[in-house]
């Protein structure tokens, strides 16, 4: 089916005049860069002005520069009968594939597309698909695309995003040179001025042109006499001087013509600019089609004769595309996979797209961020945790690099999960950071949450995305698998990207039940920091502080009386606070050394104004008697005041 | 202005021919009337003074035809060029939505083509329309006259068309750039349809 390249038609004997430069350069062009350069390249000349020749030579000129091309020639009709032939064979696909193989595809006249729907379109398939793999496509016509009468507007543009170039009629000096290169080819010689008179006769094309060569030839050999100027006019009977094509006619004559001329014209702007809006709506569709977006709506619109606001519904259309893109654009942050999803790129169905953005952004927010009740500023140091603040700086100094993980091993209440908030919170202020900073049992319920609502990707993209991974409690994943695996996978991750973990636990890692061997041993292998029971200092310094929370002047009678007061845990010491603040809230009176001696060592506290005064924190009830230690012994509330009289030694 | 009506699928276009008394309207469109098969032109309707002087204007409907589905008709007018006519060639303005500016090219009668482009402006003006938004050629006519007599296009261009309008020298009477005209502010009418449709 395909036909050979002719060997004759090369660039070389190509040519080139001010009428066809262009194309000639952009052959040129394609044929030494072929796919890169112009692609599709589409040349429009008259009948018999060198497409063909033209064509071939850029094919041949390729074939030259690289050998390996494959190169097709063949006309558009040879293109679709044997598409025809092959589908009817069964075989389209394999045909298809073959000319997917081929480099650089010439094709010929394709003016003959008017109104051949199915031909449009395998022209159109042809064309995208070498446009997405880089071969080169190169095709001739007789008119320029938009003047292919029903020729789709997605071909058009096709056609127009490459480069469409025409070639003239040739002027006279290089109908000359035409002349002269083919009587040479054809070993013919002729006195000066005949070559000159056939040029300066006007024929509409080239090949009228060798027609007229051709006979001078054979003239001249029949005749065995060198033809002059004046007998090749009458051979080639222009003795009258030739009406020039398109030459006016006088004034007067051809009543109608200049009107049919006029209406054809007007036909033209017209149907340029009535259709005007259908260019649009098709250069739309094009575009976001290309973009991967349906683009339905705007394919109804072409269906209608004349819709009301073509423009209104474009803007609209691409208004929706936009903010798809934004969604995808959010949704791409929080769940990469997600946002592969087809209904970002539906603008017909809005609502599902927005639903869809809004699950995946209460799936996938941002990690739980450390609470900003615990600052650092407000965290007191002293000799039972001046290790793990040193440790806390450490890490805050170079996060992930020097102690990872850090373990703050320590009894409840001891202020871990402060230090934990605190160094969430300074870690949080780093360009960039995004601090996870949640308890142990939080985690667990979010990964038992992701499970059921088959989301466990989005979860884990979520911790993958933090540069700190701060667990409180890290005892309470004992006995949890599924969640002892997700932190280790989590685990090594961190730690290979050099991000920062911090974990708490009541007791160091060896002693920590129902934990994966590898778990334990990672927990322990970067530094594990104690804190003790809070010593005077600490002491002095919470209680300070709470006093201050609670607005009370203390003075230093007050806070040495209450910083000597034991005190076994931070938690223990503000659930004091907070009862002498309570006990003076109610008495109206000014919270002194004396009357938190009189709260807390019992002395004439009726039972009723204790109750009042709610001193339950912390959701352990401390005893009127701070010297009891062992929480067994406590009776953890009183409902009279007589009965504890009974209770009490006599 | 209803240039396209989309419900009815048609498009009008009024072009009116305006320019100095004598300087060639009415011939302009008795040669297109020559030129338009009968059936296609309505009754050219013409109030003329025994003196083939137009007293209220020339109408020239001529239908086009079915042009992309829209049944397109142009309405040619003339206005009559006399100065005292002016109440007319307001009324014959009205609505149009191009506009030939028919010179004389007799360089005696070079302020007459002066003060009637003026004259043209201010009356669209009247109408609230900007001259420079309006579709708008010139035409050069009488060039068929002995050169001593006339200017050429290129004086006429510099005295007259000092906004790069489109301009053709004419001979009315022989129909020599007529139709040249009528294409050309044709397609700068239609051309608006684009964007007519746009809004």
């Amino acid at each position: 089916m395909t036909t050979t390249l002719n060997p004759k038609f090369t660039f070389e004997t190509f040519v080139v005049g001010a009428s066809n430069r262009l194309a000639v350069t952009a052959a040129r062009t394609v044929s030494e860069n072929p796919g890169s350069a112009y692609n599709p390249l589409f040349i429009y000349s008259g009948s018999g002005l060198g497409k063909t020749h033209l064509l071939m030579a850029t094919g041949a000129q390729a074939k030259k520069l690289a050998p390996g091309l494959n190169i097709e020639y063949l006309t558009l009709d040879e293109y679709v009968e044997a598409f025809h032939a092959a589908v009817a064979a069964g075989q389209g696909d394999a045909f298809r594939r073959r000319f997917q193989n081929v480099d650089v595809l010439l094709v010929d006249d394709v003016q003959f597309l008017t109104g051949r729907a199915e031909m449009q379109a395998e022209l159109l398939r042809l064309t995208e698909a070498r446009q997405a793999e880089g071969r080169q496509i190169v095709l001739t016509c007789d008119r320029p695309p938009a003047e292919i009468a029903a020729l789709d507007e997605r071909l058009i543009s096709r056609f127009s995003g490459g480069l469409v170039v025409d070639m003239g009629v040739p002027d006279y000096e290089t109908r000359v040179a035409i002349l002269r290169r083919k009587a040479e080819e054809r070993g013919a010689s002729f006195q000066p001025g005949v070559l000159e008179t056939v040029a300066a006769a006007e024929f509409v094309n080239v090949r009228e042109l060798m027609g007229a060569l051709n006979r001078l030839i054979a003239y001249q050999a029949v005749n065995e006499t060198p033809i002059n100027a004046e007998a090749a006019k009458q051979v080639l009977g222009l003795t009258a001087a030739p009406a020039p094509a398109g030459a006016r006619a006088p004034a007067g004559g051809g009543s109608g013509d200049e009107f049919a001329q006029f209406v054809s014209d007007v036909t033209v702007t017209v149907g340029k600019a009535v259709e005007a809006w259908r260019a649009r709506v098709a250069e739309a569709i094009l575009r976001w089609e290309g973009e991967g977006y349906r683009t339905h709506r705007l394919e109804a619109l072409l269906e209608q004769d004349a819709p009301a606001a073509v423009d209104d519904a474009i803007t609209a259309f691409i208004t929706d595309v936009e903010r798809l893109k934004a969604l995808e654009a959010e949704v791409a942050t929080l769940d990469p996979q997600a946002a592969g999803q087809s209904i970002f790129r539906d603008p017909e169905h809005m609502p599902e797209a927005e639903a869809a953005a809004a699950r995946v952004r209460d799936g996938a927010g941002p990690p739980p961020a450390p609470s900003p009740a615990f600052p650092m500023a407000q965290f007191a140091a002293g000799a039972s945790n001046q290790v793990a603040m040193s440790a806390v700086e450490a890490v805050l100094a170079q996060p992930g690099k020097k102690y990872n993980p850090l373990l703050l091993v320590g009894r409840s209440g001891l202020g871990k999960t402060h230090l934990l908030n605190a160094l969430g919170l300074a870690l949080a202020q780093r360009p960039g950071a995004i601090v996870a900073c949640l308890s142990t049992q939080h985690f667990i319920d979010e990964l038992i949450a992701a499970i059921d609502g088959n989301r466990v990707d989005w979860w884990r993209a979520r911790y993958r995305g933090a540069t700190a991974l701060l667990l409180d409690d890290i005892h309470l994943l004992a006995g949890k698998e599924r969640t002892q695996e997700e932190l280790f996978n989590l685990f090594n991750r961190f730690l290979d990207e050099e991000k920062q973990l911090v974990f708490t636990a009541p007791t160091p890692p060896g002693a920590l039940a129902g934990i994966e061997d590898r778990i334990a041993s990672r927990l322990g292998s970067g530094l594990v920091a104690e804190l003790t029971e809070p010593d005077r200092e600490v002491r002095r310094g919470v209680a300070e502080r709470l006093l201050a929370q609670q607005q009370v002047r203390a003075d230093a009678a007050l806070l040495d009386y209450l910083a000597d007061r034991p005190a076994d845990s931070v938690r223990a010491l503000a659930a004091m606070v907070q009862r002498v603040v309570g006990a003076a809230t109610a008495q109206e009176r000014p919270l002194t050394a004396g009357l938190a001696r009189e709260e807390l060592e019992g002395q004439a506290a009726a039972g009723e104004r204790r109750r009042t005064s709610g001193f339950r924190t912390s959701g352990i009830v401390v005893s009127s008697a701070g010297g009891i230690r062992s929480r067994e012994k406590m009776v953890w509330d009183w409902p009279e005041p007589s009965d504890r009289v009974l209770e009490e030694p006599r | 202005m209803s240039l396209v009506n989309f419900t009815a699928r048609e498009i009008t276009c009024k072009i009116v021919y305006y320019g100095p008394g004598r300087s060639g309207k009415t011939t302009n469109l008795h040669y297109v009337y020559s030129r338009v098969p009968e059936t296609r032109r309505g009754r050219m309707v013409s109030l003329a003074t025994q003196t083939d002087r137009t007293l209220f204007f020339d109408f020239l409907p001529i239908d086009l035809g079915q042009i992309s589905g829209f049944t397109t008709r142009f309405q040619l007018y003339t206005v009559p060029g006399q100065v005292y006519y002016n109440a007319t060639r307001r009324l014959v303005l009205q609505g149009a939505d191009g506009v030939v500016f028919v010179a004389d090219s007799q360089a005696r009668q070079l302020d007459e083509n002066i003060e009637s482009l003026q004259n043209l402006q201010a009356n669209l003006l009247d109408h609230g329309v900007d001259i420079r938004g309006l579709p708008l050629v010139l035409q050069y006519n009488k060039q068929d006259l002995p050169r001593e007599l006339i200017l050429t296009s290129t004086d006429l261009d510099d005295a007259l068309n000092f906004r790069s309008l489109p301009s053709f020298p004419a001979d009315a009477l022989h129909g020599v750039g007529v139709f040249e005209t009528l294409k050309s502010i044709s397609e700068q009418v239609l051309k608006r349809l684009a964007q007519g449709t746009t809004a």
